[in-house]
């Protein structure tokens, strides 16, 4: 009866989504990959064919972000989309994707000479359906922009995704707004040095879904929470040592 | 079907030129003067100072003394051939080949042009009317030749020859009428041949022995016998589409329409000859004789009616129709084979082979410069700034493999930037360093991973990378350049692990 219940409750929720234009896609492989961050979004499906932001104010965090972004991204490609990447100041390295399992070589890189131009090429790249994703990175999103970018997708199905770097936040119309930071790696069994990536996700808003915050490491199966417990750092024995 | 040729003679084209800019010196007694062998000389006279006994090659002195209120300027040399040059250009709504003859003409190669305006007589009345209204003094004729052009244009009045009397028309003109050497003419004129019927039918080898042989091939230019060519100011493109106004147009909805019409035509011949487009040009001709042009690029030879004219859309607004266009051309300088086949195969499949996205590109190189977009292939170098190389094509794949035994960090900036550290002994990873005035404590660290230099390449110390962990734990790849033993070493900031 319970268990009834619940299905029917499920069956509405999903009807009522559904009703208010959310086309749920099929993302087996990038919710697999996504572990327990998938249980945050609508119907538990990360939602493609919309504009997410993330919010990156400082290098540091930048990397981070292009992190989180890479192991999104790795999924969405597949086998043979391709990625856009917009930016007037890029410092992306494409070897480095190699750590995400990207190849590089499915990564076209738009470098403009101006911050204006950067809205333009995404505006006019996400109406384009044979790309997996388009990535920009802009200083500051007003709401009119983010509103241009969500209807350019809602037509193409293409993924956006904005790395803002402005401090400043104002309302957007994108689906989702996150925000990655780096978190001390753990040790992988005994060996020294740095282990995974590790990060702290914040999904600070998700239309029609749960935003929550996750300490989440990439391994080579995807993202994993991280072990909750306390790393006592070396930093930390060594002054303990005195 | 014959030839047929318009030779235009402009007799005063300089003195027009200054009068245009100059209209007080239109009813005064005018002349241009250069410098000659320690005198002044008259290089170019109007029709009044001619009517008044002036002529070209006089001293101006002397001209000063036989017309007192003689109005003198200094001659631009350079002048002729660039007014040439712009008039012909301008002409180019008349026949598609035209080429300026100096030092005061324009030929043009009318074949199968009068038609468009309802004969040969109204065509040439036509350009007459329009070079006159422009301002300048115009003589004009149509000939089979162009050797018979240039003669009755200059030595008659201006007329239509009819097909096939150029010959007859010709025999009664001086034999200047020829093209030929002041010198040859000279000579012609001590043995008493003034008019060309007197010597045309005389023995060849006379002529050859008397006259040489430049002589008889202008002599044969004219009467038609050696074919002559004329070199077109704009090589005529082998795509070309033309579409000439009845109004000038003025707005951007009408040059959109003559854009999508010319498209049309020419990617349907371009259809049936199994080509594509690489690189297009788009020329208003305006009715002030300039020209606004626009041009695309393409990275994939295409026909696609729709996205080309989605490449010219973005620059239609930087075009300026001033009082209007009255032709339109549409050129394909650059057009690559095109299977249809092929097209066939891009679209739809997603992805870098996808015709969609290549069409994007385009459009993006358009607005923003082909220089902005870039793709990256492996490339055989330790080295991190050579470890890449821009690929040429979309489809270009790695010879190299990508590295992966070693870890590259996701940012990577442009140039290493300095940082202090302290690091306790040689080959141990720092401790701190200070990056933009922040202390950052390393709590762990990887490496050294030592890189060096290709010294067949660049000269210079090797760089011992480190992979390095701050307790907030955000992760940088730093770098020793040089070894420790020397005091010349330095620490830098390469990169930002995710």
């Amino acid at each position: 009866m319970q268990s009834a219940k619940a299905d029917i409750l499920k069956t509405l929720q999903e009807d009522i989504l559904r009703l208010q234009g959310l086309r749920v896609a099929d993302n087996n492989s990038l919710n697999e990959i996504l572990g327990p961050i998938a249980d945050a979004f609508p119907n538990g499906s990360f939602p493609t064919g919309a504009v997410h932001e993330f919010l990156s104010p400082c290098p540091e965090n930048l990397a981070a972000t292009s992190g989180f972004l890479c192991g999104l991204l790795s999924s969405l490609i597949g086998n043979s989309g391709a990625v856009l990447w917009i930016s007037s100041s890029r410092n992306l390295f494409p070897p480095g994707l190699k750590n995400f399992a990207i190849d590089p070589e499915k990564f076209v890189f738009i470098d403009t000479f101006k911050e204006k131009e950067v809205l333009w090429a995404m505006d006019e790249s996400l109406k384009c359906g044979a790309l997996a994703a388009v990535v920009g990175e802009l200083n500051g999103l007003s709401f009119t922009a983010s509103r241009r970018l969500q209807l350019a997708v809602e037509k193409s199905n293409v993924t956006g995704f904005v790395l803002n770097s402005n401090q400043r936040l104002n309302t957007t119309a994108c689906v989702s707004r996150w925000k990655i930071s780096s978190l001390p790696s753990e040790k992988v069994g005994e060996l020294p040095g740095i282990g995974f990536p590790k990060w702290k996700v914040e999904l600070q808003r998700i239309r029609n879904g749960r935003p929550s915050t996750w300490d989440i490491q990439w391994t080579k199966k995807g993202f994993r929470q991280a072990q909750r417990k306390l790393v006592s750092t070396f930093f930390e024995l060594q002054k303990k040592a005195g | 079907m014959s030839k047929r040729f318009i030779s235009i003679w402009f007799p005063h084209l300089k003195t027009d030129w200054f009068t245009l800019r100059q209209p007080e010196l239109k009813n005064l007694p005018f002349v241009l003067r250069s410098p000659s062998h320690g005198r002044m000389i008259v290089v170019a006279a109007n029709k009044v100072a001619e009517s008044q006994g002036i002529s070209v090659g006089m001293v101006l002195a002397d001209a000063r003394a036989v017309v007192t209120d003689l109005q003198v300027r200094d001659d631009k040399p350079d002048l002729v051939n660039k007014l040439l040059r712009r008039l012909g250009e301008w002409c180019i709504r008349f026949a598609p080949f035209v080429s300026i003859d100096p030092p005061d003409g324009l030929l043009f190669d009318a074949t199968g042009c009068s038609h468009l305006w309802g004969g040969d007589e109204s065509y040439l009345k036509d350009i007459i009317r329009k070079l006159s209204a422009r301002g300048y003094d115009v003589r004009a004729t149509m000939a089979d030749t162009i050797g018979a052009a240039w003669g009755v244009a200059r030595f008659a009045n201006s007329c239509v020859v009819p097909v096939d009397k150029h010959v007859e028309v010709l025999m009664n003109l001086p034999s200047a009428a020829l093209r030929i050497d002041s010198e040859i003419f000279e000579r012609l004129n001590k043995l008493g041949l003034h008019r060309i019927h007197q010597f045309s039918k005389m023995p060849r080898p006379a002529l050859r022995r008397r006259f040489g042989e430049q002589f008889l091939r202008q002599l044969d230019k004219a009467l038609g016998q050696e074919i002559e060519l004329i070199e077109p100011i704009h090589p005529i493109e082998p795509y070309q589409e033309r579409l000439p106004c009845l109004e000038p147009i003025v707005t951007a909805t009408g040059i959109e329409i003559a854009l999508q019409q010319l498209l049309e035509t020419l990617c349907l011949r371009l259809e049936q000859e199994q080509k594509g487009i690489r690189a297009a040009v788009f020329k208003c001709y305006r009715v002030d004789s300039k020209i606004e042009q626009i041009e695309i690029g393409t990275s994939r030879p295409s026909r696609n009616i729709k996205h080309l004219f989605k490449l010219f859309e973005i620059k239609i607004s930087s075009i300026e129709p001033s009082l209007g266009i009255e032709l339109f051309v549409l050129e394909a300088p650059k057009v690559e084979d095109l299977l249809p086949a092929q097209e066939k195969m891009w679209e739809g499949s997603g992805g870098l082979k996808d015709g969609r996205l290549a069409e994007l590109l385009d459009r993006l190189s358009n607005k923003i410069g082909e220089k902005a977009i870039h793709r990256y292939v492996a490339d055989e170098h330790y080295w991190p700034e050579r470890s890449i190389r821009l690929a040429t094509t979309l489809e270009e794949i790695s010879v190299a493999s990508w590295r992966e035994e070693k870890p590259r960090p996701l940012q990577l900036l442009k140039t290493p930037e300095t940082i202090e550290v302290a690091a306790p002994i040689p080959d141990y990873p720092p401790m701190l360093f200070k990056y933009k005035g922040k202390l950052h404590n390393i709590v762990k660290a990887d490496g050294p991973e030592r890189i060096e230099q290709e010294w067949w390449l660049q000269q210079g110390e090797h760089r011992d990378y480190y992979r390095v962990e701050d307790e907030e734990g955000n992760r940088y790849w730093l770098f020793r350049l040089g070894h420790y033993k020397n005091e010349m070493y330095q620490w830098f900031i390469h990169g930002f692990f995710a």
